[in-house]
């Protein structure tokens, strides 16, 4: 059934849904309301989890990765300065290939001091060894919250899976959310099987050991097979709720009006939905315009992406947060992987839309315009005072 | 070096089913200082022993026996804790 809804009570619900045992996260904005939704599940006795009120973020991760080793299913939420102190728990929930699952209500990193929505947390933990999945909207939100809990705890991937919804865009604004039952997404789940789980007493196991260089390095390598098997999982994870639930999953990204489009965009998050009303509009006109909004960016599909564009004259990709001293992260991402093909687009790169700046329909416009003549190559700001 | 595993050997996350490894690993390879303990002068007070952070002194039937070297950092709380300088703390020459 149709509800109207914000991203935050559509991950909530998706939350209470999948109804883990242990919750542990730290109110920050944007993200707070996720927090205080399931706080109040819990309280309301809806759902069996064991909520533990942390002192900071850093705390937050840390209790999840005890509780996801001691055997528990595990979930938190949180932004930007909340992300920054947990970071280095978040790594080693990798490295521990600990399958917690994480809303990370996008918002610009400190300094100067922010609230609004970029992408610069997500850029932060890029490396951290989490898989990335970005929503446009909160439907998005909850579904992905749903298909990202199988992804996470799939017994060849073992690695937490961060779900990336934009600040106050998604979180705030209320949009219509189609929730599946409860029992759909109880039955979707499953049941955790835990790993080595530390509260087997008969079976002790040692947690987290020290790595010398003697294993350390095996370690990282054994971590970058569980991000390998991702691709294949998530598109089986996906084919399943595609079914479940009837919506249009199907990829590691949505691929709008591309097949003939002679100038595209990339883009990650909500502002998708702006591109895609511009392409719509420049369609009506006879434009051969199409876009090409990521879900998957952790691990980086390379070789679907240069399938998707290889036949495209000019692309734009359009990154939320900078890479300082170098071009956006998506961009080398997308340009990298085209670096061995022989035909392949002319790229130019978009800062967009940092610490909240809006992106309009018009700055939609201006890019598909300025691809005309740009220069490839080129590092462009948009939206911004020059 | 050849019984390390490779890294498709390895249990996930790094992790060490059945743990309590200390008897596998033998750590004490990086001790710069090594303890030389002195029966003829220990009174069998066990401080050492209550002291040690690595459990590195031996003991049978409640008295000192001597010093596990496989696993001694040589850290000298031992020898600093002793009230009859009955361990002395000596360089050690890679011997």
């Amino acid at each position: 059934m149709k509800k109207t809804m914000t991203g935050h009570k559509a991950v909530a619900e998706a939350m209470r849904q999948i109804e883990p045992d242990v919750v542990a996260v730290y109110p920050i904005t944007p993200q707070s309301e996720i927090a205080e939704y399931y706080a109040q599940y819990v309280h309301d006795g809806l759902v069996h989890t064991e909520l533990v009120p942390v002192e900071s973020e850093h705390s937050a991760m840390s209790a999840c990765v005890g509780a996801a080793a001691a055997g528990a299913r595990v979930m938190t939420a949180t932004a930007s300065q909340g992300l920054a102190l947990m970071i280095e728990v978040v790594y080693i929930a990798a490295s521990m290939r600990l399958p917690i699952v994480m809303a990370l209500a996008n918002r610009a990193l400190s300094g100067p001091i922010n609230i609004h929505c970029d992408h610069s947390d997500a850029y932060l933990a890029r490396d951290a060894g989490a898989v990335h999945i970005f929503a446009e909207s909160a439907q998005e939100a909850y579904d992905w919250m749903i298909m990202a809990q199988r992804i996470a705890e799939h017994e060849k991937v073992r690695l937490p899976v961060v779900v990336n919804l934009d600040g106050f865009t998604l979180t705030h604004s209320v949009q219509v959310v189609e929730p599946l039952p409860d029992e759909e997404v109880k039955r979707f789940v499953g049941e955790f099987k835990p790993l080595y789980p530390l509260l087997d007493v008969d079976n002790p196991s040692t947690w987290g050991p020290f790595a010398m260089p003697d294993y350390y390095f095996e370690l990282k390598r054994a971590q970058q097979a569980g991000m390998e098997e991702v691709p294949a999982v998530f598109l089986e994870v996906q084919e399943e709720y595609r079914k479940l639930s009837g919506r249009p999953y199907r990829g590691f990204f949505e691929a709008y009006k591309l097949d003939d489009a002679e100038r595209a965009i990339v883009i990650m998050g909500s502002t998708a939905g702006t591109a895609k009303v511009v392409v719509d509009e420049l369609r009506k006109q006879g434009e051969k315009v199409g876009l090409l909004k990521v879900w998957l960016w952790r691990p980086f599909p390379r070789e679907e992406v240069v399938k998707a564009l290889s036949h495209v004259d000019r692309v734009a990709v359009l990154d939320r947060a900078l890479s300082f001293g170098n071009m956006g992260a998506l961009y080398l991402d997308i340009t990298s992987a085209f670096v061995h093909q022989d035909r392949r687009p002319g790229f130019v790169n978009y800062i967009y839309g940092l610490g909240g700046r809006d992106t309009t329909v018009d700055h939609i416009h201006q890019v598909f315009e300025e691809l005309e003549s740009a220069r490839p190559g080129e590092l462009r700001y948009l939206g911004l005072r020059e | 070096m050849s019984q390390l595993k490779t890294w498709r050997e390895l249990p996930v996350g790094g992790v060490i089913p059945g743990g309590a490894t200390p008897e596998a690993n033998k750590t004490g390879s990086w001790r710069s200082e090594r303890p030389i303990w002195s029966e003829e002068k220990c009174i069998q007070c066990l401080q050492c022993w209550l002291h040690c952070p690595d459990d590195s002194i031996l003991i049978k039937e409640e008295k000192v026996t001597g010093i596990d070297y496989e696993h001694c950092k040589g850290c000298g709380v031992c020898a600093g804790v002793c009230p009859k300088d009955a361990i002395e703390m000596v360089p050690e020459r890679g011997e």
